[in-house]
């Protein structure tokens, strides 16, 4: 018979620390879906994607109810659309978001990502059209997702990329200012992008994958910070302990759901990403699982170094209870997602300046971060570039989401409801960069050998 | 294949009997059970064999659901693999 202990803390975890799996993402290969017709091209596109993932939804319901863990999410990501602009006669890539946009609706999935582009070295062909159409697609569609890779640690980082990618972000906005500026919130522009992460908006599925694939997202902020709370006179390694126990029972979950739902599609299962992704609800907050650490408010000192210690743990304690590991994996500090971020930030203790240190140490990067709406173009290129810049160096995966709010200025509250919470607009630096973004190239690939 | 089905509330007359009589309804064999006093709550745990159910497991699931709102318990019922991964390497 299991020991009721842990059943009763299962449950716990469950029912009231808000652990869930966040998402089961199935990624779909595109690549035999190109040609030079656009409209046999999206035909194809959208009957690939909707034989392969048919059953996702339904799947995931049957291995929710199941196991009585809650599946947050149901995605799929796609092959970056660049590679099939590529190819097409009239390198019109709208048509492509909107095929996208119908098979996501037709399958019950609510995001597919993928409408992205890899110009971390240059420009193929494909990869212009496609950025540049970036902010009507995400406009004119609801679920569809966006990225540009900017930089790598073999690569360096595209400036021109940065500069383009800047304004096509402020463009997203501009052209959904009556929907909080939510096409913002759909583009992630990367260093070091991954093939196989789960998580939106930042999702697509690599080159080097095979066919269909189910990759997933475990979450659980709330049953660390719960587990936490329990050591309040515990030392920092004993709490490095507590963590990494905690996690590896989150990512259990985690494997086990995604062995299943790939199972029961007869699909490859992937990697399962350690992830603590928080949500606006109370409890399920990253920021104040530091704040239980010891911080009297998240973005104090002591931050970073309390985010460090939480994502090794996080990693230390998940990579023993997964088979294959993968997607960003780490703790993420998405502000407006995040209900004890959003409170520190109000409380002018959280500044972009901190959260940029923050980035070094954790999953990801700036995300979901709301910029007065006069923030020019080369400041928000220069935040990419500055973001990549961390990347590159520390050999990580970085990610700017960034949201300029048109017309409304910092300190005023940009609310996008659901799991996305609302965001504070956040204080800027305005100084200009404008000279250093304007000469464009590429920031050479870094030394990887003579470390200090 | 196995299912724990689990109670969590203020203990009352006629739980357990209540709870088996569903089982018995759906044809799924109780084969141990527990419980326990924990935080002043009635807890018990009952490990049941799922094999023969005759009809689909989240009916099951659900009319154990809606047992559990009409006497102020909670009443989940999950596969027993979900307890084993998370609980034993």
């Amino acid at each position: 018979m299991l020991n009721t202990h842990d059943i009763l803390e299962t449950i716990k975890m469950i029912s009231e620390e808000n652990l869930d799996i966040r998402t089961v993402t199935m990624g779909i290969s595109l690549l035999d879906c190109a040609g030079d017709d656009v409209s046999s091209v999206c035909g194809k596109i959208h009957a690939k994607i909707s034989r392969s993932a048919e059953h996702l939804v339904s799947a995931s319901a049957e291995i929710e109810k199941r196991y009585g863990i809650p599946i947050i999410n149901k995605r799929i990501s796609v092959t970056p659309i660049s590679l099939l602009t590529a190819g097409l006669t009239k390198k019109d890539p709208i048509l492509l978001a909107e095929t996208l946009d119908r098979a996501a609706a037709d399958t019950g999935v609510n995001f597919i990502g993928g409408y992205s582009a890899l110009v971390h070295k240059g420009y193929a062909a494909g990869d212009k059209e496609l950025i540049d159409s970036i902010p009507e697609a995400l406009a004119r569609t609801k679920r569809v997702c966006s990225s540009v890779n900017i930089g790598s640690t073999r690569a360096g980082i595209n400036l021109d990329a940065a500069y383009h990618a800047a304004k096509v972000i402020k463009q997203a906005a501009i052209l959904t200012k009556d929907d909080s500026f939510f096409g913002a919130a759909k583009i992630v522009v990367f260093c070091n992008a991954v093939e196989d992460n789960p998580f939106m908006a930042g999702a697509f599925h690599g080159i080097g994958e095979p066919d269909t694939v189910i990759n997933v997202g475990v979450s659980g902020p709330g049953a660390v910070r719960a587990a936490v709370a329990k050591h309040p006179d515990a030392t920092i390694n004993e709490l490095a302990e507590v963590i990494k126990k905690t996690a590896f029972k989150v990512t259990r979950m985690g494997q086990l759901v995604g062995g299943e739902v790939s199972r029961s599609l007869g699909v490859q299962f992937g990697i399962v990403d350690l992830s603590l992704a928080p949500t606006p609800a109370v409890g399920d907050s990253v920021a104040r699982i530091l704040e239980t650490m010891g911080l009297s408010v998240c973005g104090c000192y002591g931050t970073t170094a309390a985010l460090a210690l939480l994502n090794d743990a996080v990693k230390k304690g998940g990579v023993m209870a997964a088979q294959n590991v993968g997607g960003l994996s780490g703790a993420f500090i998405p502000v407006s997602e995040d209900e004890g971020m959003i409170a520190a930030v109000r409380q002018g203790c959280l500044t972009l300046e901190k959260l940029e240190a923050m980035t070094a140490v954790c999953s990801v990067g700036l995300d979901m971060v709301a910029v007065p709406g006069d923030t020019s173009d080369e400041v928000i290129a220069a935040m990419l570039a500055d973001e990549a810049a961390i990347g590159m160096i520390n050999n990580k995966t970085t990610a700017v989401r960034v949201i300029p709010a048109i017309g409304m200025k910092a300190g005023d509250e940009i609310n996008f409801g659901g799991l996305f919470g609302s965001a504070p607009i956040m204080n800027i630096n305005t100084f200009s960069p404008e000279k250093f973004i304007q000469r464009g190239g590429r920031i050479p690939a870094p030394l990887q050998s003579l470390r200090n | 294949m196995r299912a724990v089905i689990t109670v969590i509330g203020k203990d009352t007359v006629g739980i357990l009997a209540k709870v088996t009589g569903i089982c018995a309804k759906y044809n799924v064999n109780v084969t141990d059970v527990s419980q326990t006093i924990m935080q002043e709550l009635f807890a018990m745990n009952m490990l049941a064999d799922i094999d023969g159910l005759t009809a689909p497991y989240g009916a099951f699931a659900d009319e154990m659901g809606a047992l559990g709102d009409e006497l102020g318990l909670k009443v989940h019922v999950m596969h027993e693999d979900i307890f084993n991964s998370m609980h034993r390497i």
